[in-house]
């Protein structure tokens, strides 16, 4: 399990409940990392910042996270994390490796706009 | 505003040494960090030169085992809270974070350094997609690959040989002709049999949706030559943290590291620096700590005497 205040997802079965029920969902898949705790930070960060979107992590050596690694638009990723974001349970974009909180704001204001 | 007698600006092996010294002499420090614990050391692979550790553990344990004697005093870590700003002219020092406001007796700037990147087209897009900065976190996705470490020192070494354990070759490319590293480390690459290239320039980093290989420029001849690889591990020379100590007035030297003497002191009273971020020091995790334990018994050895 990760050591940070986000909500874990540590099966398929939450993972495909807060896809079917939440519209907008940031799902950060990696470990306790240099790569991955800013992302995660940043994720704190901005939950009540952007109350609407659900921030979520993954642990990259978990079996859930092959829900992650198998998409096909993580296939060409290889740094950590994989984070990737959904829209009604559709993937509409997903980044790879260390990633800012402009970077990670842009993306939010970009796919999740109303 | 809440006053503190000590605070510590960053949780590397620095930071955190800092606040065990202080915590365990009765103080209650507070320690800023902008991530998690952990600084540079997160990224050693092996933290073989460290007295009494040995080959067993990564930078990563060694940290934990910190945070845990923490754990065990009234220092008190906050992470994901950047220091921001710094008032250090009164006897009072003022610290902004991005989430408060707080004052303090002394502070210790622990703030280390940050990898460089090497600026060549292909870094950018590439990252994450087979540029990585992070050998322990990406070693994962390159078993059986071919591997490329571009960068100096004992750090790119210490990576390439990490590597090695489960590339199926790994090429080192020196951008430093002179090997600044432990006599150890260069034997193990020969018997390891890493491929170190030298005299070289790095032009580029190609592919098509994954990293294909590296462009070098011949630094005598000019020559180009392409080498195929799988990945490109970037262990550049690290910039020193001390952009907020400079702007609060606080000397540092040409490159940026922070001014001290032997105690750990800036030009500002009360106001310590150690580990990384500082002018002449080693650059290693034991010089470090030790750096901290010597600051931080300098700030209450007066105090502990009063007592
Ligand atoms: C690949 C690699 C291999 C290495 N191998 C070895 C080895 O084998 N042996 C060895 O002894 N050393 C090794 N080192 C070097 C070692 O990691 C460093 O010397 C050590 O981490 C320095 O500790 P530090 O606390 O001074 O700085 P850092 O570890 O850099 O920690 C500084 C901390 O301050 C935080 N910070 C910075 N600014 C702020 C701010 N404004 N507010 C809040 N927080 C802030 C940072 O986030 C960071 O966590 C290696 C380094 C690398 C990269």
């Amino acid at each position: 399990m990760l050591g940070t205040n986000l909500k874990h997802l540590e099966a398929k079965g939450e993972v495909e409940e807060v896809l079917k029920n939440d519209e907008k969902v940031m799902i950060c898949c990696g470990r306790m990392g240099p790569m991955c705790i800013p992302v995660y930070g940043v994720m704190e960060n901005l939950e009540s910042r952007y109350p609407k979107i659900q921030f979520r992590d993954m642990d990259f050596d978990m079996p859930v996270a092959s829900f992650i690694k198998d998409l096909p638009e993580c296939s060409s990723f290889m740094g950590l994390p994989f984070t990737v974001y959904f829209k009604n349970g559709t993937v509409v974009k997903a980044t790879t490796s260390i990633q800012n909180e402009k970077q990670i704001v842009d993306i939010l204001d970009e796919v999740f706009k109303d | 505003m809440e006053n503190r007698d000590l605070i510590i600006i960053g949780a590397g092996p620095a930071g955190l040494s800092g606040a065990i010294c202080a915590g365990y002499s009765g103080f209650k420090p507070l320690v800023f960090e902008e991530n998690m614990p952990g600084g540079l050391a997160g990224e050693i692979p092996v933290l073989e030169n460290y007295p009494g550790i040995g080959k067993g553990s990564s930078g990563k344990d060694l940290i934990d085992r910190m945070i845990e004697q923490c754990k065990g005093t009234a220092a008190e870590i906050h992470q994901f809270e950047k220091v921001t700003k710094l008032n250090l002219e009164g006897k009072e020092k003022i610290i902004e974070t991005d989430k408060s406001k707080y004052t303090a007796n002394a502070v210790v700037i622990a703030s280390g350094r940050h990898p460089s990147m090497l600026g060549v087209p292909g870094e950018k897009e590439f990252r994450g997609k087979g540029v990585s900065y992070c050998a322990v976190c990406d070693r994962v996705f390159f078993k059986n690959r071919k591997v490329t470490v571009i960068g100096e020192g004992a750090h790119a070494i210490e990576v390439a040989l990490y590597l090695a354990e489960s590339a199926s070759s790994t090429i080192l490319i020196s951008l430093n002709p002179r090997f600044e590293a432990e006599k150890i480390l260069v034997k193990r690459l020969e018997e390891q049999r890493i491929n170190v290239l030298t005299g070289v320039k790095v032009k580029e980093i190609k592919g098509d949706i994954k990293v294909k290989s590296v462009v070098l420029s011949d630094k005598g001849t000019s020559d180009i030559r392409e080498i195929e690889t799988d990945g490109v591990f970037l262990q550049l020379e690290e910039k020193p943290n001390s952009q907020l100590a400079r702007s609060a007035g606080i000397k540092v030297n040409k490159k940026g590291y922070i001014i001290v003497d032997e105690k750990g002191r800036t030009n500002f009273e009360g106001v310590y620096a150690v580990g990384d971020v500082t002018d002449g020091s080693v650059k290693k995790v034991i010089t470090a700590v030790a750096q901290a334990f010597v600051a931080v018994n300098d700030i209450f050895e007066p105090v502990i005497r009063k007592k």
